[in-house]
């Protein structure tokens, strides 16, 4: 595989013998990067073993053995992934968390994990972690790597991971070979980590990954890929998602890449354009959101520079995506995309960081085609991959040069993929999980005797054998009248527009297809500053009638693509409303990767979904939200509820 | 958040003795005496024309009182121009935002550490030799005060196009990167919203315990000052009426009837 040819997963099956090979390989090369006081500091894959090593020791010490949960919180940091090959040497079962989870939350995982030994970033996790420690009677130490504020904190179970290693280290002198026993008696099949999915369906499950789930799985991809140690990533997603796993810490130890750590969560983007990547993962959100940006910038741009802008994205939608899979184009085509890479798209790419890109991947929601085509025409090559937490990620990708937009691609290297008669998804691979933690009647539900995955996914194949998720299962359903309601569909459709943030469609059982809206602030907001219109907030904004008349436009827009869908032009948007509040993952309306839960909105919205239903052009409600630091307010507000247009299929076509 | 363990305070860092200060007919300070221990917090609170504004400038040199010594770390500073204040250690902050907001955030930091770089304009426009040197060494400073803050996200962002409670947070950020002995806010905290007071908190805490920072601050929110501070002296109408830790002067009947008054079910 790849650019070496002595690379044996068979027999580098775990993390800590690949972690031996890269020093010995390549040891002088940079193994991971952070931005610390404003300048990019590195560690070779050497320094790097020295830190894990030292870590590794100086956990043995505090008597991790193997099988011991170890959790691990913070941004995405060198030393946190540090700690959890240091856990994995002692066969310790690393359990990354979600940084900006909420006590309670932590708490959860922290009790059913059995955690013993914490890792965390700083005094805000910390904190947290002490204010539930009395009921977490397992919870023994918690070492944090950042000490700003805490040298007043006098409880003896707190450790620093400096004093941590330092006694490791003293231990390595000693004994040089401490460590080598424990690593060569490990095998590929041991857990190699736990992780907690984030629940769109009921309370998170802990899914343990092996070795070999992990590193197979990366490994395929990274031969498809052809990845190799000269590759550049920017870790800035939670460390508790399976896709950092995979993206930095996996396929690094597989091809030797260096991962780059953001200065801070806030920065990410702009150290995105100091590192310019080559192999870069977002989520469609952040992809959306980058489009949203330029459209923002390009608005308030000068006539000249708005006019090369319109002129050159319309020949990078028209020829780019084919010169990138290396399509035939004319000549002229080919001149004027040369023409616009110097006056747009080189420069553009520059300023977003995507200058170096060769891979990027999206996962996770599906994207709107509009914003796939934008980035593939500015010549970035931008794939999609079908992927879960019990998959170890990769089920479906796309191919180079196999894209389409509306597909995540055919089933990925060794995985195997059918479709059961209601619709579900369902895969069989290398990288299936060994079991949810504690929980075999749902590892049972889940995974099948001989090994097929039920992803909960409603999907088809096309005509080239690509997969095409539409929604979850159990959200396909019908209108009343009989016409089929996706409603993920429709609300990517409506989340494609820039001054939408957060769209649930609702129509399950009902004469019609209603929405709630939440308004992109950003977008909206400077839509509003040009027209000069007032504003004091967010629920003030969301509630003005110039708003509700952008967002009724967006939504005929969506009503005539709709229309022109057989299967769906029966569920087009009757009725909508702009909510007052944004939806957000601490008032439990959003995941924490922020996918729509749809049961709980259905709970806490009742009132204005019947007033969608109803014969109402208004409704009054009051909302609980929750601020960062738990406590919580009210927000109250009057809402409009508009009627849209309905677009007969006869209609779309003449205004077509 | 823990408490914060029981700070040991050094002995009397500025003291403060029978100043008065008058513009013409116009009395803003009578009298007034106090001691600030090191590494305290020290607050002056007071209604709107109290004389808190003036009794900061008098101590930075800003003002000269008529009558009355002020000294700082032993040394009577009475006569000595503002411009020294900076050189004994002395910085502060101010009511309404005193940045360069056309220049960025680093810039404006490290225009805080000017007293501290001692090569001349030649060395310094060609970048080169011991002027290279020193800028490297007060660039880390300045890194380390942003990372500190954090700040980084707007690093290089002019500072006119910050909202307000990060132009505060820069604001102190220039203060602390000239390393004081002594910090002097003026109303750090107005114009916040709830969640930019509390890091503000934060971060004047932080800087106390951290860089052990001796902070003498005037602010109007009352639950802030009752938070934060070690000691407090309550000015009305340019007189000391009390000075105590925060417990002493909420129950102080003086201040109480003069400043803070009663809450409503009493009467």
């Amino acid at each position: 595989m790849n650019s070496d040819p002595q690379f044996n997963v068979t027999k580098l099956d775990t993390f800590p013998k690949l972690l031996l090979h890269n020093i010995k390989k390549r040891g002088d090369s940079p193994a991971m990067r952070e931005k610390g006081y404003g300048i990019w500091q590195s560690w070779t894959w050497s320094e790097a073993g020295d830190q894990i090593f030292s870590l590794a020791c100086g956990i043995l010490e505090l008597g991790i053995k193997k099988g011991d949960k170890v959790a691990i919180i913070g941004d995405n940091r060198p030393s946190l992934y540090w700690a959890m090959t240091a856990c994995q040497i002692l066969g310790g079962i690393p359990v990354p968390m979600y940084q900006d989870a909420v006590a309670e939350e932590t708490k959860f995982v922290l009790e059913h994990a059995e955690v013993r030994v914490a890792i965390v970033e700083d005094q805000e996790q910390v904190d947290k972690l002490i204010a539930t420690k009395d009921q977490l009677p397992k919870l023994e130490f918690i070492i944090y790597s950042d000490p700003r504020g805490l040298d007043y904190y006098e409880h003896t179970f707190l450790f620093k991971l400096d004093d941590v290693q330092k006694q490791g280290q003293k231990l390595l002198e000693l004994t040089p070979n401490v460590l080598h026993k424990e690593i060569f008696a490990m095998g590929g099949e041991e857990a190699a980590i736990m992780l907690y999915t984030s629940g769109t369906t009921g309370v998170p499950k802990g899914v343990i990954l092996s070795h070999n789930n992990l590193l197979i799985t990366s490994s395929n991809a990274a031969v498809l890929d052809d990845l190799s140690h000269i590759d550049e990533i920017l870790s800035y997603l939670p460390m508790a998602w399976v896709g950092d796993n995979i993206f930095s810490f996996a396929q690094s130890y597989v091809t030797g890449y260096c991962i780059n750590c953001p200065e801070s969560s806030d920065t990410a983007m702009q150290d995105l354009k100091e590192i310019s990547p080559t192999y870069f993962f977002a989520p469609p959100r952040i992809f959306e959101n980058i489009l949203t940006q330029v459209h923002i910038r390009i608005e308030d741009a000068s006539l000249l520079n708005q006019w090369i802008f319109k002129t050159f994205m319309k020949i990078a939608g028209e020829v780019g995506s084919k010169i990138l899979d290396k399509e035939q184009v004319t000549l002229k085509d080919r001149f004027l995309y040369f023409a616009g890479n110097i006056l747009l798209y080189g420069p553009l790419k520059n300023e977003l960081g995507f200058s170096n890109i060769r891979i990027a991947y999206t996962a996770g929601e599906a994207i709107g085609p509009d914003i796939f085509d934008f980035f593939r025409g500015l010549g970035i090559n931008i794939k999609q991959l079908y992927g879960s937490t019990e998959a170890s990620v990769f089920v479906c990708m796309h191919r180079n040069g196999d894209v389409k937009p509306d597909t995540v691609g055919p089933a990925a290297k060794d995985v195997e993929l059918k479709i059961s008669e209601n619709g579900e998804v369902l895969f069989r691979s290398p990288g299936v999980f060994q079991s949810y933690y504690k929980d075999e009647a749902a590892t049972k539900r889940t995974k099948t005797a001989d090994g097929w995955v039920y992803t909960g996914d409603a999907g088809v194949f096309d005509a080239d054998g690509h997969l095409k998720i539409i929604d979850r299962a159990k959200d396909v359903g019908k209108l009343k009248n009989g016409s089929m309601f996706a409603p993920k569909y429709i609300e990517n459709k409506l989340k494609f527009f820039p001054f939408i943030k957060e769209a649930v469609a609702f129509g399950q059982n009902q004469t019609f297809t209603a929405a709630f809206i939440n308004i992109d602030i950003e977008a909206v907001g400077n839509w509003a500053e040009r027209r000069g219109m007032p504003y004091s907030g967010y629920t003030d904004l969301a509630g003005q009638k110039q708003v509700y008349d952008l967002i009724a436009e967006c939504i005929d827009k969506t009503n005539r693509d709709l229309a022109n869908d057989p299967a769906l032009s029966g569920s087009q948007i009757q009725r909508f409303l702009i909510l007052h509040k944004e939806l957000d993952a601490d008032d439990g309306e959003l995941t924490r990767t922020r996918k729509v839960r749809r049961n709980h909105i259905n709970e806490k919205y009742q009132m204005l979904i019947d007033a969608l239903y109803s014969k109402s052009n208004h409704c009054e409600v009051e909302a609980e939200l929750t601020f960062e630091d738990g406590r919580t307010g009210k927000i109250k507000a009057d809402l409009h509820i508009r009627d849209a247009t309905f677009i007969s299929p006869s209609q779309s076509r003449t205004a077509n | 958040m823990k408490p914060r363990q029981q700070r040991k305070f050094g002995n009397t860092f500025l003291n403060v003795d029978s100043i008065s200060l008058s513009f013409g007919g116009v009395k803003a300070l009578k009298n007034v005496s106090f001691s600030v221990r090191k590494h305290e917090i020290f607050a002056i609170i007071g209604p709107n024309g109290a004389g808190k504004s003036s009794m900061l400038n008098c101590i930075n040199g800003f003002y000269r009182p008529q009558e009355g010594t002020i000294k700082f770390k032993g040394k009577i500073r009475n006569k000595a121009p503002s411009h020294q204040a900076a050189r004994d250690g002395i910085a502060r902050t101010f009511q309404n935002i005193a940045l360069f907001r056309g220049m960025s955030t680093l810039d404006n930091i490290m225009s805080g550490r000017n007293t501290m770089m001692h090569k001349n304009l030649f060395w310094q426009a060609l970048h080169f030799g011991p002027a290279r040197k020193e800028e490297i060494i007060n660039r880390e400073a300045a890194e380390r005060i942003i990372d500190f803050l954090e700040i980084e996200s707007i690093r290089k962002t002019p500072v006119g196009k910050l909202p307000y409670g990060l132009q505060k947070r820069v604001e102190l950020g220039r203060a602390l990167a000239a390393e004081p002995d002594m910090l002097l806010l003026d109303e750090p905290m107005a114009g916040m919203n709830l969640e930019e007071k509390q890091d503000m908190c934060r971060f004047i805490l932080d800087s106390n315990d951290e860089f052990g920072t001796t902070i003498v601050l005037i602010e109007h929110d009352m639950g802030v000052v009752m938070d934060i501070s070690d000691t407090i002296v309550v000015l009305d109408y340019g007189k000391k009426l009390a000075q105590g830790t925060p417990d002493e002067i909420r129950s102080n009947k003086t201040v109480i009837d003069a400043y803070l008054g009663v809450p409503n079910d009493k009467y």
